[in-house]
């Protein structure tokens, strides 16, 4: 009997390993481990066995039954995976399909970008935000910055006036911004002024509206040296670690002294050809690029607003005004000042 | 202001190249815009020669077969066209090889059978004048086979200088001359007015002329002298050549005088034929409101009361200061010269020249106000050269009308003024050095100087920082500045809150899909009446522009919709299927702005309040679909729901609660307009855009909001949210439907739920809608999502049916409500 138990355990032990589905492996549980097979037969019916061998006959049975049920199971399992993984073999997508577009994000607009990015850098070195009406007093915008009704200065910036009101105009600057700041807060005060200005002038490098960043430093002890210094700061913000800057002495009503300034060529590294020994096309090969005028704020400025606590003989300090859409021309070879408000998707689309 | 090289370097020789000087120049204030090359671009090949022979073309009328000497030993044969050509002169040969203006180079050619080699030259030919009918005769004592650059400049460098507005001094070649001597340190000549001619005339020129101004006011300053037995004629070829090398046209010998000195001194000349001004009298007045006068261009010009007038006894003369009249102007017959060098009031020559629309080289000085002294200056260079080339004889005396000179200007420099704005030390003789050069006078008090206006800079230099300007620029800002950073201080630098949360409300409609863009503020004032605006509408009713570049541009937008519309239609036209824009950006409106808080609520608003109010707005339009369509199924139309939907995330991201209410906007659909509200005050409106109005812009459909920022950003509350537990007494959630009519709108069946809730109602949100025949014809039901929670236990199912039971009970009692089972 208990070769039997052997044998049988050993005929179901080769079966089990090669079965070749679940089916097949359920079957053979049937065959051995079923109500009708051999083995549960001896199992069942071990006491109509002698008393001295139905310990032994017993003990083999059972081990045998534990051993092909241990086995179904590994074989159930492996069987399981390799009948999982074919059946996903089979089930194939085209995966050159184009994925499902998500909901689509937006783009910011490239002047309003740029803007964040040199708000950003003055922020970072101490200024506040400053915003103001576009629609302007001629006080604000000729008067108090030192161009007097007549002066020739006035000619520089071919200006919008108002139908309704004579003494009314579109901003020609950000900086009628400077004068109601310093109306509004005692020195020292550090504020940039972003915003749209207005110039009577159409073409590929000039709008009749862009915008304009303002700053304005006023303080004690504020010298041209501490402009440089700012410039170079902001310089390397919008276009990079290693630029330098150059001043070049000019002429402005409301700064004395007054300045242009340039900024080397991030292209060429300020060498003004490229590496194939051609002529460097963002700086026309000088090296540098102009980006933007500035100065020492002009004493007659602050006469205007000495009241406020602006005496000249005590504080003193810089402005500047900087074409946003230049800046953002430079960065991003924008060839036409009129493109960004032509707000075309295949364009707004090309920055994220 | 064109500055030839050789001009320049009578005066002041800098010895660099012209290149070099331009970079010195641009480092130290003087923009030069480019230099161009007047004439050939070589010397090489242009001779002097001598003609021996001109015979008649066989072949041809018009052409002389001329023998020239041209010094090299052998004859050459030269066909030439000139109709003056002769034996015996001397003229200028091009020879072959020689690159003529334009670069075109010169060869032998056959012409109508005669070999020809070289060319005999008209002045155009050198770019001297614009004479082209005869051959440039010189003058017989050069020697054939002299190079012609030894006659007139050849290939002549011109600096084309920009001059700011206020360096007049720099509209006269003299005063390019001194810059060039302060920034560059190389020796000035002297100043060519510092001779004057002796008079050899009979008489006084107060017999023959009289000037009488009745504006003293607006003409500071009047001097006349008088010429006679002047010879008119052309002028020297040097003069020539110097007069179109700067850029004006050689007329006649006593024009070209005029003009050579106003090039080189600033000071504008006018030349009268004296014989044509009815007993020589001159006055000087205002015009009379209409009076209408014929400028030597042609051009009648009608004026006003302001305008000054240079009359004879019996009309006017000329506009002064701007353009002389055709009544005594110079001419081939003229004998006797009256020369006016006048000084004018600067903003009145400003304003006549705008107002007139007339710009001339004259009023172009005059309106950067020159000081009264310039006048004499050029009288003196005038007059010489007006004997010296015309043969003239000057009139004893000069008419001089004039106020008493502004006073001279002495200012100090201080040396820590000076360190003290620039941030770096200038040693006093550089000071000293630098402000002599360009014509101050200078006396040294210790540490400091005190430094005396030139009259070149009367107008120009007034203050001490004007000083410290021009010892600063002259002395180098770019390679002595140094680089610093002001002091910290106590300021912090940080955008206020609503600048934050603008840029949060950016950031949230860009991740809603939307492409920001940025429009013109001008549009065309039929824009409101294509938005169905009525007339009495303040929106109808734009800030209008004066002087606007084009009609399409001479309003300024009323509302962001325009502009949205505009982007839109363009978009859609050029085929873009799916097209959601956003814009930030201001309207305005033609009322006065609030009180108190500026345009923008801004920090900053100064004394006086702005002219017209300008509010921020946030405007949103959406065409087609807001997600696009795939091959796995159909696009998310852009419909009011769907553009609710981003407003609702929008206010969600800033955290405002936004009220939608039945609104009426002319430019809407009637039923599907949504008046929009922030605590319960108006903040704009959300709908779909009236057909009529999608037709004018040519886009087929299109929903839009356009929100008042200032409303919605005071009301965030992002950034200032509180911690709330909501973990330890977790939430009950309940789903209701109700049946009403369906009139009430679904707000108001939420409103009542919350109101009923109380306060362990935490939301109600709609989330289903079914209108069907079994509810009954006029009724819908409307499902809500309940959120139920106390924050100091966990809630019983007694608690919250008590609550769901109140629900229904004030649905039922408020709004005819059945709950649908
Ligand atoms: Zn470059």
């Amino acid at each position: 009997m208990i070769s039997r138990i052997a044998e049988i355990r050993s005929e179901a032990a080769a079966a089990i390993a090669a079965a070749g589905s679940s089916e097949e492996l359920e079957g053979l549980r049937v065959r051995y481990l079923g109500r009708k097979a051999e083995l549960p037969g001896v199992l069942r019916k071990i006491s109509e066995l002698p008393p001295e061998e139905r310990g032994k006959v017993g003990g083999a049975a059972n081990r045998a039954r534990k051993e092909l049920e241990e086995l179904l199971g590994a074989r159930a399992e492996s069987l399981d995976a390799s009948e999982l993984d074919s059946k996903l073999a089979g089930d194939r997508l085209d995966v050159t399909l184009p994925g499902a577009p998500p909901h689509p994000v937006g783009h910011a607009h490239l002047v309003a970008r740029t803007q964040r990015t040199i708000e950003d850098a003055m922020v970072g070195m101490g200024y506040t935000v400053a915003e103001g009406p576009e629609i302007e007093h001629d006080y604000y915008n000729f008067t108090a910055l030192n161009h007097p009704p007549g002066h020739p200065a006035r000619q520089l910036q071919d200006t919008f006036y108002v139908q309704s009101h004579p003494e009314v105009l579109l901003r020609t600057h950000t900086s009628p911004m400077q004068v109601r700041a310093m109306e509004t807060q005692p020195p020292p005060i550090f504020v940039v002024v972003p915003g749209k200005v207005y110039r009577r002038d159409s073409d590929a490098t000039h709008s009749p509206m862009f915008h304009q960043m303002e700053a304005l430093a006023i303080a004690e002890g504020i010298t041209l040296a501490d402009l440089k210094g700012t410039l170079l700061t902001l310089a390397r913000a919008l276009f990079g670690e290693t630029r330098e800057v150059r001043l070049r002495p000019h002429y402005f009503p409301f700064t004395e002294p007054s300045v242009e300034v340039d900024v080397s060529c991030f292209q060429c590294e300020g060498t003004g050809a490229l590496p194939d020994g051609s002529r460097c096309n963002i700086c026309k090969g000088q090296g540098w690029i102009e980006i933007l005028g500035a100065g020492m704020v002009d004493p007659n400025v602050l006469g205007f607003v000495e009241q406020y606590g602006y005496d000249a003989e005590r504080v003193q300090g810089f402005a500047y005004g900087l074409g946003i859409e230049r800046v953002a021309m430079l960065r991003h070879g924008v060839p036409d000042l009129r493109r960004f408000f032509d707000n075309d998707l295949r364009m707004l689309e090309q920055f994220a | 202001m064109r500055v030839p090289y050789s001009w320049l370097r009578e005066y002041c020789d800098p010895g660099m190249t012209p290149a070099e000087l331009a970079d010195r120049l641009v480092m130290t204030g003087t923009e030069v815009e480019r230099i161009d090359v007047v004439g050939p671009p070589r010397p090489e090949g242009f001779v002097v020669g001598k003609v021996e022979a001109a015979e008649q073309h066989p072949d041809a009328d018009r052409l002389r077969v001329c023998s020239v000497d041209v010094g090299d030993g052998a004859t050459r044969t030269i066909v030439c066209g000139a109709p003056n050509v002769a034996a015996g002169q001397t003229v200028a040969v091009a020879l072959p090889g020689a690159r003529m203006p334009g670069g075109e180079k010169l060869r032998k050619a056959k012409l109508r059978g005669v070999a020809s080699e070289g060319m005999i030259l008209a002045a155009d030919e050198l770019e001297v004048g614009e004479d082209h009918e005869g051959t440039l005769v010189l003058d017989d004592a050069l020697l054939a086979g002299t190079p012609l650059t030894a006659v007139i400049p050849l290939a002549e460098p011109v600096l084309e200088i920009e001059v700011t507005p206020n360096r007049s001094d720099c509209f006269g070649l003299f005063g390019v001359a001194r810059e060039v001597h302060a920034v560059t340190g190389a020796a000035l000549g002297p100043e060519p007015w510092a001779e004057d001619v002796v008079a050899v005339g009979a008489g006084e020129v107060g017999e023959l002329a009289s000037v009488t101004v009745e504006v003293p006011e607006l003409c500071p300053r009047f001097t006349a002298r008088a010429f006679v037995e002047v010879e008119l004629g052309p002028s020297p070829l040097w003069l020539q050549q110097r007069l179109s090398a700067a850029g004006q046209r050689p007329i006649n010998n006593v024009v070209d005088i005029t003009n050579y000195v106003m090039l080189l001194t600033a000071q504008p000349l006018h030349a009268y034929d004296l014989d044509r001004i009815p007993g020589g009298e001159l006055i000087v007045r205002a015009a009379t409101a209409g009076e209408k006068v014929t400028t030597l261009d042609g051009a009648e010009h009608t004026l006003d009361a302001e305008t000054v007038l240079i009359c004879d006894r019996e009309q006017p003369t000329g506009i002064a200061g701007i353009m002389g009249g055709q009544v005594s102007e110079v001419s081939p017959e003229t004998t006797r010269v009256l020369l006016e060098a006048a000084n004018w009031n600067g903003t009145n020559i400003l304003r006549t020249s705008r107002l007139l629309g007339l710009r001339s080289e004259a009023s172009a000085r005059f309106e950067k106000q020159l000081h009264p002294e310039l006048a004499m200056r050029a009288q003196r260079i005038a007059s010489r050269l007006l004997v010296e080339l015309c043969d003239a004889k000057l009139v004893p005396g000069t008419i001089d009308v004039a106020a008493s000179p502004p006073p001279a200007i002495t200012l100090p420099l201080r040396a820590a003024r000076v360190r003290g704005l620039l941030g770096m030390e200038i040693a006093q003789e550089d000071q000293i050095a630098y402000l002599e050069r360009l014509g101050f006078g200078v006396a040294v008090e210790g540490d400091d100087l005190a430094v005396t206006v030139p009259p070149d800079r009367h107008h120009d230099v007034t203050r001490e920082v004007d000083l410290i300007e021009e010892v600063a620029r002259v002395h180098g800002l770019d390679e002595h500045l140094p680089t610093t950073l002001p002091a910290v201080g106590e300021r912090v630098g940080r955008l206020s809150r609503p600048q934050r949360l603008r840029r949060r409300a950016e950031d949230s409609l860009r991740d809603l899909g939307f492409d920001q863009i940025v429009s013109w503020s001008f549009t065309d004032p039929g824009e409101a009446e294509r938005l169905r605006i009525p007339a009495d509408d303040l929106r109808a009713k734009p800030v209008r522009l004066a002087n606007p570049l084009s009609e399409e541009q001479s309003a300024m937008r009323t509302t962001l919709l325009g502009s949205l519309l505009d982007s839109a239609a363009r978009n859609a036209a050029r085929g873009a299927q799916r097209v959601a824009l956003y814009e930030l950006g201001s309207v305005y409106l033609e009322e006065p702005p609030p009180a108190a808080g500026g345009p923008l609520a801004g920090d900053f608003p100064g004394e006086r309040a702005a002219p017209v109010r300008e509010p921020l707005r946030i405007g949103a339009i959406a065409l087609g679909s807001l997600a696009p369509a795939s091959w796995r199924g159909a696009a998310v139309p852009a419909d009011f729901f769907a553009l609710k939907g981003v407003a609702e995330a929008l206010a969600g991201q800033l955290r405002v609660e936004l009220g939608f209410a039945p609104g009426e906007q002319p430019f809407l659909h009637p039923g599907r307009t949504a008046a929009v509200s922030v605590g319960g005050a108006a903040a704009g409106w959300l709908g779909e855009v009236h057909p009529l109005v999608c037709r004018a812009w040519d886009v087929p459909a299109a929903v839009a909001f356009e929100l008042e920022a200032a409303p919605l950003l005071a009301a965030s509350t992002a950034g200032e949210e509180g911690y709330e537990d909501v973990t330890t007494f977790p939430a009950a959630l309940r789903d209701i439907a109700v049946v009403v009519a369906e009139e009430v709108p679904a707000e108001r069946v939420r409103a009542t739920v919350l109101a009923a809730g109380g306060e362990l109602l935490r939301s109600a949100r709609v989330f289903d809608l079914y209108e069907g025949e079994q509810l009954g014809e006029g009724r819908k039901s409307l499902a809500l999502g309940l959120e139920l929670r106390a924050p100091d236990r966990t809630l019983t199912d007694d608690e919250v049916d008590g609550v769901r039971d109140a629900i229904v009970a004030a649905l039922g009692a408020e709004l005819g409500g059945q709950l649908r089972e």
